[in-house]
């Protein structure tokens, strides 16, 4: 299935800003960080569709999962 | 720090005076609204003779502990009604603290027309005739106190909506870079200007080393501080290379963007004005992504931001300020934006205040949407030079929308409401509400448990939970702001274990007392309970905690939802 991805801040370097990729059915938030290399603890927020997912969230074809590292502000 | 200075604009005199006993424990915050609490009629006008404006530094300021040169500021707000402090970084707070002063009162008023510097030093306060300043923009204060002293000299100082008593003046402290740090929020600079103050200078030459109870052991915490604040991924890495800015894309993405003022929670040109974006141009152009406001912050999240000569358009360029002009009024060009920052800076008007009271102004039809030129204009024109429309738009947010007849008006007990919305982050909702200084982001930051998932996650969509989360964030930080801490510190400490123990353990080492962990929660309600004595004496009751009606009828895209807290339900946020 297909997956936009949109990476922010830091997971940018050495990636890239939003891409179109192919994950097998059933494949959870966890699947995604590994495909990119991205340690899992570095993981600050993933999102679909302006709601916060858990790393264990199963993702459906065609989704867009926006994923953060730990970053703050205010 | 073991004395105050009052200082009387009546008769032009300041008296040096011991600390009472009530008052020893209490820096910062917990200071100046336990002082203007105990000596300013809830009643009075902000603007005469009988508000105080004070200043104080926390009770860390001046010892090695990272980030504790935070300087508080207090009185009645003009443009809330409320009890107001606002923080800010800059010099002024370690000279304070060098000189041993605790707090400074600024009380009475001179005779019409009079504009004063005061000299502060190790003697107490000297007036000195300010009338050649009078008409002047901060920047030009700064080069004239400059070289009128030495560069080392401290500067807090208003421009001209200051002087016009316009309500959302800001007072600005000068940093280490001969640059600004503002006390912001609440028109504390009209109230500065109302006592005839143009300008205090603070020369601390004669200071001494803050004296520190038991070294070895603040040492050791400060060691444990400092490591937390630099092993916590916010703290540590994202603010120092992004800034603030960098939630313009995750508040975006989660739907709580308030764009085009407050109509949407998303907007299409979000990456243009991003913390991304922008680290990319200050780092391509030669400016500096990292900056501290004062010495001794190891975060520094605050940068220079510069043109493409490499030539300095603004410092301290926080998310607040980019949001509001860069998407809730629409101006896509950063730079444009940066120019604005920096003619706030310039003419002394809250940046927050200031974006918000432009989105306005721009659904009243006054400037047109995305206008970022126009802007520039009407902030050194109109606002920076008080003429009529200026005054209209420098009374805040409000004010404008009273002016225009409007009922998109963002604001709550009259404080514009900054860069999160409420209706899809239902926590910071909660503190815009609740809060003792009116809509006011970091009395209370549920955007770190709502959206960011430090300190655990909250929902921010769902009601569950959002009224004790705000609650217990308000207490924490009404502490926290005493200890001249900048807000920051909060992200290590909702997640590091050790960060909070070592911050109480640096006071203890501090003072040589023995405060735990609850004394420090305790000490935060009875601040806020204060606040809120005072406000309910000044005439505010539940009513106005609550927020705008229009956002309980306009549902915000993408989620479509709106503001639905009930009064009793939010009312509870009191329940301490
Ligand atoms: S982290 Fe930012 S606000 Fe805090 S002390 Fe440093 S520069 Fe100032």
């Amino acid at each position: 299935m297909k997956i936009t991805v949109k990476l922010f801040a830091g997971f940018r370097n050495d990636r890239f800003k939003v891409d179109d990729l192919e994950f097998p059915e059933n494949a959870t938030v966890v699947d995604v960080l590994d495909a990119l290399k991205i340690n899992s603890p570095e993981l600050g927020v993933a999102m679909i569709n302006g709601r916060h997912v858990t790393r264990e969230h199963v993702l459906a074809d065609g989704e867009t999962l926006s994923l953060f590292p730990k970053v703050g502000g205010g | 720090m073991n004395k105050i200075y009052r200082v009387n604009m009546k008769d032009l005199t300041c008296k040096i005076e011991d600390v009472p006993a009530a008052w020893v424990g209490l820096g910062g915050r917990g200071l100046t609204s336990n002082i203007v609490a105990a000596e300013v009629p809830p009643t009075c006008h902000p603007l005469g003779p009988n508000n105080k404006l004070v200043f104080a530094p926390g009770l860390l300021t001046g010892t090695p502990a990272a980030q504790s040169g935070r300087m508080s500021a207090g009185a009645k707000s003009p443009l809330t009604g409320t009890i107001k402090e606002s923080n800010a970084g800059g010099t002024s707070a370690q000279q304070f603290a060098k000189l041993g002063i605790k707090a400074m009162i600024i009380e009475g008023q001179p005779a019409e027309g009079k504009w004063y510097e005061l000299h502060v030093n190790n003697d107490g306060v000297t007036f000195h005739d300010a009338s050649a300043l009078k008409g002047k923009q901060n920047f030009a204060v700064i080069d004239a106190m400059n070289a009128k002293y030495s560069p080392k000299i401290g500067v807090v100082t208003i421009g001209v909506p200051g002087e016009e008593r316009l309500k959302s003046a800001n007072i600005s402290v000068k940093d280490p870079d001969q640059k600004l740090r503002s006390h912001g929020r609440g028109g504390l600079g009209a109230v500065m200007g109302s006592k005839g103050v143009k300008v205090i200078t603070i020369d601390d030459s004669a200071g001494k080393k803050v004296e520190i109870a038991d070294p070895e052991k603040f040492r050791a915490a400060a060691k444990v501080f400092a490591k937390a604040m630099l092993d916590h991924p916010v703290t540590g890495e994202g603010l120092p290379i992004y800034g603030t800015n960098v939630l313009i894309n995750i508040i975006n993405e989660a739907g709580g963007l308030p764009t085009k003022n407050f109509r949407y929670g998303t907007c299409e040109h979000h990456d243009k004005v991003s913390g991304e974006t922008m680290h990319d141009v200050i780092a391509g152009r030669g400016g500096s992504t990292k900056h501290g406001c004062h010495a001794g912050c190891v975060i520094q999240c605050s940068q220079v931001y510069v043109d493409e000569k490499a030539e300095y358009i603004t410092s301290g360029f926080e998310y607040e300020t980019v949001w509001g002009l860069g998407i809730n009024c629409m101006i896509e060009d950063l730079d444009d934006c940066a120019r604005i920052d920096n003619a706030m800076d310039d003419i002394g008007i809250d940046s927050i205040e200031g974006a918000v009271i432009l989105g306005t102004a721009m659904e009243a039809g006054v400037i047109p949407w995305g206008d970022g030129k126009e802007c520039l204009r009407v902030m050194k024109e109109e606002i920076g030079k008080a003429t009529p429309l200026g005054r209209i738009l420098g009374n805040g947010t409000k004010s404008v929308g009273d002016a225009y007849g409007l009922t998109r008006v963002a604001v709550v007990k009259g404080q514009g409401i900054p860069a999160y919305d409420p209706r899809t982050i239902k926590g910071i909702g909660v503190t815009y509400a609740m809060s003792t200084m009116g809509a006011d982001h970091t009395a209370g930051y549920a955007i770190a448990t709502n959206i960011l998932q430090v300190g655990g996650h909250v929902d921010p969509l769902k009601k569950d939970g959002q009224v004790e989360l705000a609650r217990n964030l308000c207490i924490a930080t009404a502490a926290v702001d005493s200890t001249g801490m900048c807000i920051f510190v909060a992200f290590p400490a909702l997640d590091i274990p050790e960060c909070l123990p070592s911050l109480i353990d640096m006071i203890n080492a501090r003072y040589g007392i023995n405060l735990s962990g609850d004394d420090v929660t305790d000490l935060g309600k009875s601040i806020m309970k204060t606040e809120k004595a005072f406000n309910d004496a000044a005439g505010f009751t539940k009513a106005d905690d609550r927020l705008p009606e229009f956002f309980e009828y306009e549902p915000l895209p993408p989620h479509n939802m709106v503001w639905d807290f009930t009064g009793e339900e939010l009312d509870e946020f009191w329940n301490f």
